[in-house]
């Protein structure tokens, strides 16, 4: 298949491109078996009465998230999402626009859930829920990656996201898994990790990686894992322990901690900073993955919690640990008020990596040789869950300009992408939200399509030859897809990487 | 007399069903933080942002220009000539209804431009017509009749203006007033009536959902301050399940 398969071509001129029907339809992630599904608690295949029970689930859906019940109603359809999406770009598939995504689930909403489409369903474009609809619901909303780049232009904040959370949640409560995600979501609870790395593996490579810190630099870098009464405990996505290029930014984050001279640690109970069950919408799973988080904190002592290069995991970090497990400040409750005592309130908590870094840099604290990065000629991916989802400093749009600063204090050459395409109006890697596996390649390729055209532009205009980014499903997706597109897939790297190369860690030991 | 039914019956399913819909987003949680960023870190931004999407549709003016202009020409028109509506239903007239009066004729006129340029874009984008239901050509058929007939009142078929008056004040003290007989002004009144009827259960909820809205209506805090909805509280400290 990875042969066969071509990309679509640039577009020349940015025109929205014409509709292609059903183009994407047959294009379906692999369902979860019966193991895979009830090892995290779902019905493991698609029980008798699944009607029935996703309409119940729907409706309880309904009372539980004001996103989900105000966006059903708040859409009048003036298509200003209609050609926002990564996914429509590339495919061309209509119900590939957000609007039509969000109709799929919408258009059974209003036949079962309002009193216009109960009494004049074709009129308003209301569906019974058929096996045909769920098969549609399972295949479309499994080629969203929940970037919120529609969100961004909705004049309601209607969020494609939410919805496709919504409806994942509908499809998992009723047995249709989608394999990938729920897969991982089993590893990390019973492994600690999505990428069923065990915790004897994980000491083993973290020692390699010592050495070979050593043997490159002279300098005796620690990777530490599990040290009671470490300052910092650091939550970093799996794949940064052995994946290329991702490892190249967990050695910088260790060469940061070296430099600083602060004390820190992995935990093997959460060495995972992914959160997959926020792409499937499942509050409990959500809950129970952060969770791991907070007892490696409680177990450890640790004052700061800081969290590496990881999309969807700095959102869930950032925007939803401190509702689900208290890490953060601000509580009155004594669940929360437990860890939040332990922890150092001068901090912010948690923190992201590139905070921690910045904040170094700023106070003069590292030093760079920034010739060291003078092979590249850099650009920056901002990742859609830190743009959209998050924040870093102190000020609205923080995360933007914080990676950039580190970037510009680390290497001399750095260049924009199209400012269509960057900052809150970024594109999707194409393979966030669950998606990342390959038998969506397909849709990875062609979702991937508006961010090649702008890396083609500054790359031959400006001779861009990196770009950084930080996160793990990004690097993973592009390095990837890349090669479709005639790039080399080292063109992708993590800020953390550059900080690596450019960082003096003073004179070797 | 059914007309003065009618229009009785309209104004309270509107305000009726408007009041349901309103504390049901209101009852509903919002259990997790989840404004779109870069969003507000204050609560006087948060008002601000709100202020800016309602009056100036400022979402969507990065979406798309067109459907930009036409909103934009539709909802202030609208406004305008609501607002000159405002002197069949106040005793003496409010001084600024009076000073409005004029602009609420080119009120009239931009809504009924902003509606014919949006169905425009429903028939002739592709994008657009796909995503169109039937009532959604409906909706703004039935907006370009109300401002239709509302422009042929007052350059075709010019009613009784104090018996309309009359009329409407009468509905206001409960002292029903009979209606001049003219065919425009009853099909003007009538497709008004519906409009009430039919708000509070179609799209039009987009007006009092955005505010509503969680991605635009939450502050972004949730370092700072632990935000907490009911059903999620209730799991504090106990052992995950599921």
């Amino acid at each position: 298949m990875a042969d066969t398969l071509q990309p679509p071509p640039y577009r020349v001129i940015p025109i929205i491109p014409a509709l292609k029907p059903g183009a994407m339809g047959q294009v379906r992630s692999f369902v979860a078996n019966e193991k895979i599904q009830t090892n995290i608690g779902f019905p493991g295949r698609l029980v008798d009465d699944w009607k029935e029970r996703a309409l119940e689930r729907m409706g309880q859906l309904l009372g539980q998230y004001r996103s989900l019940r105000v966006f059903m109603d708040a859409c009048v359809h003036c298509g200003a999402c209609s050609d926002k999406c990564h996914y429509f770009l590339g495919t061309q598939d209509p119900k590939n626009m957000p609007v039509a995504r969000q109709d799929l689930l919408r258009s059974v909403y209003r036949r079962y859930f309002t009193l216009a489409g109960k009494y004049f369903p074709k009129l308003v474009g209301a569906r019974d829920l058929t096996k045909e609809v769920l098969d549609e619901w399972y295949t479309y909303f499994n080629q969203c990656s929940e970037c919120r780049r529609c969100s961004v232009f909705c004049p309601y904040g209607i969020d494609t996201a939410e919805i496709t959370m919504a409806a994942r949640e509908i499809l998992d409560s009723v047995g249709y898994g989608q394999k990938y995600t729920n897969e991982i979501i089993g590893k990390v609870h019973s492994i600690g990790n999505n990428l069923g790395l065990p915790g004897p593996a994980l000491e083993d490579t973290l020692l390699g990686l010592e050495e070979d810190v050593k043997e490159d630099t002279g300098v005796d870098v620690r990777f530490p894992v599990d040290v009671q009464g470490a300052e910092v405990l650091l939550i970093t996505p799996s794949a940064d322990f052995f994946a290329e290029p991702h490892i190249d930014s967990l050695i910088g984050y260790a060469k940061v901690f070296h430099a600083s001279g602060i004390s820190w640690t992995l935990s093997t109970k959460a060495s995972e900073a992914g959160n997959f069950g926020m792409f499937i919408g499942n509050y409990e799973q959500l809950r129970k993955i952060a969770l791991r988080i907070r007892e490696a904190a409680l177990e450890l002592g640790v004052k700061r919690i800081i969290v590496g290069e990881c999309g969807h995991a700095w959102r869930v970090a950032y925007s939803f640990w401190n509702t689900l497990t208290g890490i953060g400040a601000g509580a009155h409750d004594p669940y929360a008020l437990q860890l939040q005592h332990q922890l150092d309130a001068r901090y912010k908590q948690p923190t992201h990596i590139c905070e921690f870094t910045w904040d170094l840099i700023q106070r003069q604290a590292l030093q760079f040789n920034r010739e060291a990065n003078d092979a590249y000629v850099v650009t920056f991916h901002d990742s859609c869950n830190v743009a959209r989802g998050s924040r870093m400093g102190d000020y609205a749009g923080g995360q933007f300009d914080i990676p950039r600063h580190i970037i510009r204090a680390v290497a001399n050459k750095f260049v924009e992408m199209d400012a269509a395409t960057i900052r809150e109006k970024t594109f999707c890697c194409g393979g966030g939200g669950g998606l990342l596996t390959d038998d969506l390649i397909e849709l990875r390729v062609k979702g991937a399509l508006p961010r090649m055209e702008a890396l083609k532009q500054v790359a031959d205009e400006q001779g861009v030859n990196f770009m950084a980014t930080i996160c793990a499903i990004c690097k993973a997706q592009f390095s990837k897809v890349l090669p479709y597109y005639q790039f080399d897939r080292r063109v992708v790297g993590g800020v953390h990487q550059l900080v690596s190369n450019a960082i003096v860690l003073g004179r070797p030991e | 007399m059914a007309f003065a039914l009618l229009f009785s019956v309209g104004a309270l399913v509107f305000v009726g069903g408007l009041a349901f819909r309103i504390a049901r987003y209101a009852r509903t949680p919002a259990p997790l933080k989840i404004p779109t960023t870069p969003a507000p870190v204050t609560l006087a931004g948060v008002w601000l942002r709100m202020a800016r999407e309602v009056l100036l549709f400022e979402s969507l003016f990065k979406a798309n220009l067109w459907i930009w202009a036409f909103g934009v020409l539709f909802h202030l028109g609208l406004v305008l000539v609501i607002v000159r509506h405002l002197r069949y239903f106040t005793e003496p007239v409010w001084g600024w209804v009076a000073v409005m009066q004029p602009f609420g004729i080119y009120g009239g006129m931009a809504m009924v431009l902003g509606l014919g340029g949006l169905w425009g874009r429903r028939l002739l984008v592709e994008r657009i017509r796909y995503i169109s239901t039937p009532s959604d050509h409906l909706m703004l058929l039935f907006l370009l009749a109300i401002g239709g007939s509302g422009l042929g009142l007052k350059f075709l078929l010019h009613p009784d203006i104090i018996a309309v008056k009359a009329f409407c004040l009468g509905l206001l003290q409960g002292n029903w007033q009979p209606l001049p007989g003219n065919g425009l002004l009853l099909l003007h009144l009538t497709l008004a009536s519906l409009l009430l009827v039919i708000f509070p259960f179609s799209k039009l909820l987009h007006a009092p959902g955005v505010f509503f809205s969680p991605t635009r209506n939450q502050i972004d805090n949730p370092r700072e301050a632990r935000h907490l909805s009911t059903w999620a509280a209730a799991l504090d400290g106990e052992p995950p399940h599921g």
